[in-house]
């Protein structure tokens, strides 16, 4: 009798024609250079259950620029391994051609150039296409939110996240999980929730008090003759990475023996297939793929990687679909007898010119974004300078906004939070003001000015540090570094918490940060309750208005060591 | 220790014979805690969990709770706090299980040790960390 773990390398191996290293479809897509709508969405049907995942769109209803990191360093036992491999290494890895298409969609390299080559990607009217045609093959398929849906541009902002609403619930999900959701406020969450056709589960999510679960679990569908359960998992970091007292009385964590009674209560209750949605975070979820039994499929989130194979932990599957809109995985499952029998997996990228807008979802966008066409048009400045968020220690797009808060506040020293969200924007083209509200849009925008001591800058570094390279994934929270302007340092990402940051420098002066002295520090998004200061969007547009024309002078403030 | 500094809201009793004492306020180290609840026995491993958050939301009162089947008694200590000393929780013969959950304060990043006195004398001990953070850059 063959294992159940042959029969998924059985299917790893099969399903190498659509990503396998060195041989896939990938690579043949490359070679021929060019790309269809009807090749994006071939997959032949297999099995009986296909899921459909989207996650991380941050409010991004129409096409976009994403460049993709460069520097995303992994520690501990993730060194090395995806996501943390980019540029040419992860072209090799997957044997994609250098300046195809899905490298265009996958790394940083020649990002430029081959943005001009192939354009835009995302969009929620185009995201419509796919699923659709997955629905025309297999009417009972799973659409499944990841999270992070309701927050990241002008017009979520302006009507607290009811326009990502009411196009999601167009596109029919069927189930959803959570994280920047939460920051719009639990009244007006609770609010959603209610309206929402399908369910927003969290099995992490409890009363802060009482311990008790606060939102439901889970929700069994039936799926092509098999019970399929789907397990929500909200970000478990929420009331430290985000502001609290906006949710207060919840709380989270990553609760692996939460998920563990969980899985066996759906097991119990005759699961054949048990899908774990999830806001985890790629390595959080890689861990606890092996160490909780009876996960078969893992449907990653946060951390905004795109994978384009599952990662095999154990007899789970782990599916990291991007972020923004630029992809949707399918996962087509061979459930039988209780057991996950095999798997066809395909990351489809959504190339905006390739791939049809679906005229009704179109027209929704449409309406949804009328109320505030002039505002998100207005042009603000132009960019020399290409500007994209994705790093582990900058970007473009925070130097800018450092910058902006250096000179606009007369600060020292500047920080910016290390979010992931955001989309990039080509060399020449002009800063509009829906640009700006694409990197900054959130309900804790209050630029501060404050004092700290040297010392207190290397804490809170040191701090920061810790939530991306400790060692164990469980206690990481999956941003990126605080970025910095006004003042360089040195990192040893390997290094126990306390000890990675050193030679800290006043750019300006070149003198080295003094523990005792105090530095004019301003920053935004503080989780502290009762921040003041102007919101980070008007302080930036008022000074990119008055440079007319940006541009970013390369950053080497951050000396790495130990990547 | 203060019972009501602790914020300990909710303790899990198996049954009415469960009590908590609160520790002799007494500076000893971690260490010689662990070796006089251990009254010279083995400290071995197994057969206790301790549950508490990786991160804490809230440094103030972060909820912990700790299980070992059979045991008489169970240890609570807090290694990096200034007094280290959170709890020690007694169970009768007539207790249904032996678990407690409280919450404690956390004055920073530390191990939270948890030891059990079993029935025969013998003594087992399970630890985490849990990580007090300024917070406030993920995602």
């Amino acid at each position: 009798m063959i294992s159940r773990r042959d029969f998924l390398q059985a299917a790893l191996a099969a399903s190498a024609i659509w990503g396998g290293s060195g041989t896939g479809r990938w690579a043949r897509l490359a070679a021929q250079q060019q790309l269809s709508q009807d090749q994006l969405l071939e997959f032949p049907d297999f099995g009986n259950v296909t899921l459909i995942h989207i996650t991380d769109i941050h409010a991004q209803l129409k096409p976009i620029w994403f460049r993709e990191p460069e520097i995303n360093l992994g520690v501990g036992e993730a060194r090395g391994k995806v996501p943390h491999v980019t540029g040419a290494e992860f072209l090799k890895l997957y044997g994609i051609t250098p300046g195809s298409p899905e490298a265009y969609a996958l790394t940083y390299e020649d990002f430029v150039a081959l943005a001009r080559t192939y354009g835009k990607m995302g969009g929620l009217d185009r995201v419509a296409t796919v699923i659709k045609s997955i629905r025309a093959a297999r009417p009972d398929a799973l659409l499944l939110d990841g999270g992070d849906t309701w927050q990241g541009s002008l017009t979520a902002l302006r009507t607290a996240g009811q326009d990502m609403v009411n196009v999601m619930n167009a596109l029919k999900p069927d189930a959803m999980t959570a994280h920047w959701e939460f920051t719009l406020g639990i009244d007006r969450v609770n609010e959603i929730v209610e309206s929402l056709p399908f369910p927003m589960l969290g099995a992490n999510i409890f009363d802060a008090e009482w311990e008790e679960p606060a939102y439901e679990p889970y929700k069994m569908f039936e799926v092509g003759g098999a019970q399929v359960a789907v397990i929500g998992q909200a970000f478990p970091y929420l009331p430290i990475a985000n502001p609290k007292w906006m949710f207060p009385g919840l709380s989270f964590g990553i609760r692996e023996e939460r998920m563990a009674e969980v899985v066996q209560e759906v097991r119990d209750a005759g699961a054949d297939l048990v899908v774990v949605l999830s806001h985890n975070g790629f390595d959080v979820d890689r861990k606890m793929a092996a160490r909780v039994p009876g996960i078969d499929v893992i449907l990653t989130g946060h951390t905004h990687d795109a994978l384009p194979e599952p990662v095999l932990v154990g007899e789970t599957i782990l599916i990291a679909s991007g972020s923004n809109g630029k992809f949707v995985s399918r996962v087509d499952l061979d459930v039988r007898d209780g057991r996950m029998m095999g798997f066809r997996h395909k990351l489809i990228p959504i190339f905006s010119d390739v791939i049809q807008p679906d005229a009704e979802i179109a027209a929704l966008i449409d309406e949804q974004r009328a109320p505030y066409k002039s505002e998100l048009e207005e042009v603000l400045g132009t960019s020399e300078s290409l500007l994209y968020r994705r790093g582990n220690f900058n970007g473009t797009w925070d130097d800018l906004i450092c910058n902006a808060l250096i000179e606009e506040r007369e600060a020292d020293i500047a920080l910016s939070p290390g979010f992931r969200w955001g989309p990039s924007l080509l060399p020449g083209e002009p800063i509009t003001r829906e640009d700006l509200f694409n990197v900054t849009s959130m309900s804790y925008p209050q630029a501060y000015r404050t004092e700290m001591t040297g010392e207190v800058l290397h804490t809170v570094l040191e701090d920061v540090a810790d939530n991306l390279f400790n060692p164990d994934p469980y206690y990481q929270q999956g941003g990126d570094m605080v970025r910095v302007g006004g003042m360089g340092y040195r990192i040893g990402i390997t290094k126990p918490q306390g000890s990675r940051i050193s030679d800290m420098t006043l750019l300006k002066t070149g003198e080295p940060i003094d523990p005792n002295r105090s530095y004019v520090v301003a920053g935004w998004a503080s989780v502290n309750e009762g921040t003041e200061g102007p919101a980070i969007w008007d302080l930036v547009e008022s000074w990119i208005r008055r440079k007319g024309t940006v541009t970013i002078d390369p950053n080497n403030s951050v000396k790495v060591v130990g990547a | 220790m203060k019972l009501n500094r602790r914020e300990a809201l909710a303790i899990g009793l198996g049954g009415i014979a469960a009590t908590m004492l609160p520790m002799p306020a007494m500076a000893s180290t971690v260490e010689e805690l662990m070796a006089e609840f251990a009254g010279g026995a083995e400290i071995g491993e197994g057969g206790i969990t301790l549950t508490a958050p990786e991160i804490a939301e809230n440094g103030n009162t972060v909820p912990v709770s700790v299980s070992a089947p059979g045991a008489e008694a169970i240890m609570l200590l807090a290694t990096g706090n200034p007094t280290p000393p959170v709890a020690t929780f007694r169970f009768g013969p007539a207790a249904g299980s032996q678990s407690a959950s409280t919450r404690i304060r956390l004055a920073k990043t530390q191990d939270v040790i948890a030891l059990a006195k079993m029935a025969d004398g013998s003594v087992v001990k399970t630890q985490a960390t849990v990580k007090v953070t300024i917070g406030g850059c993920g995602g």
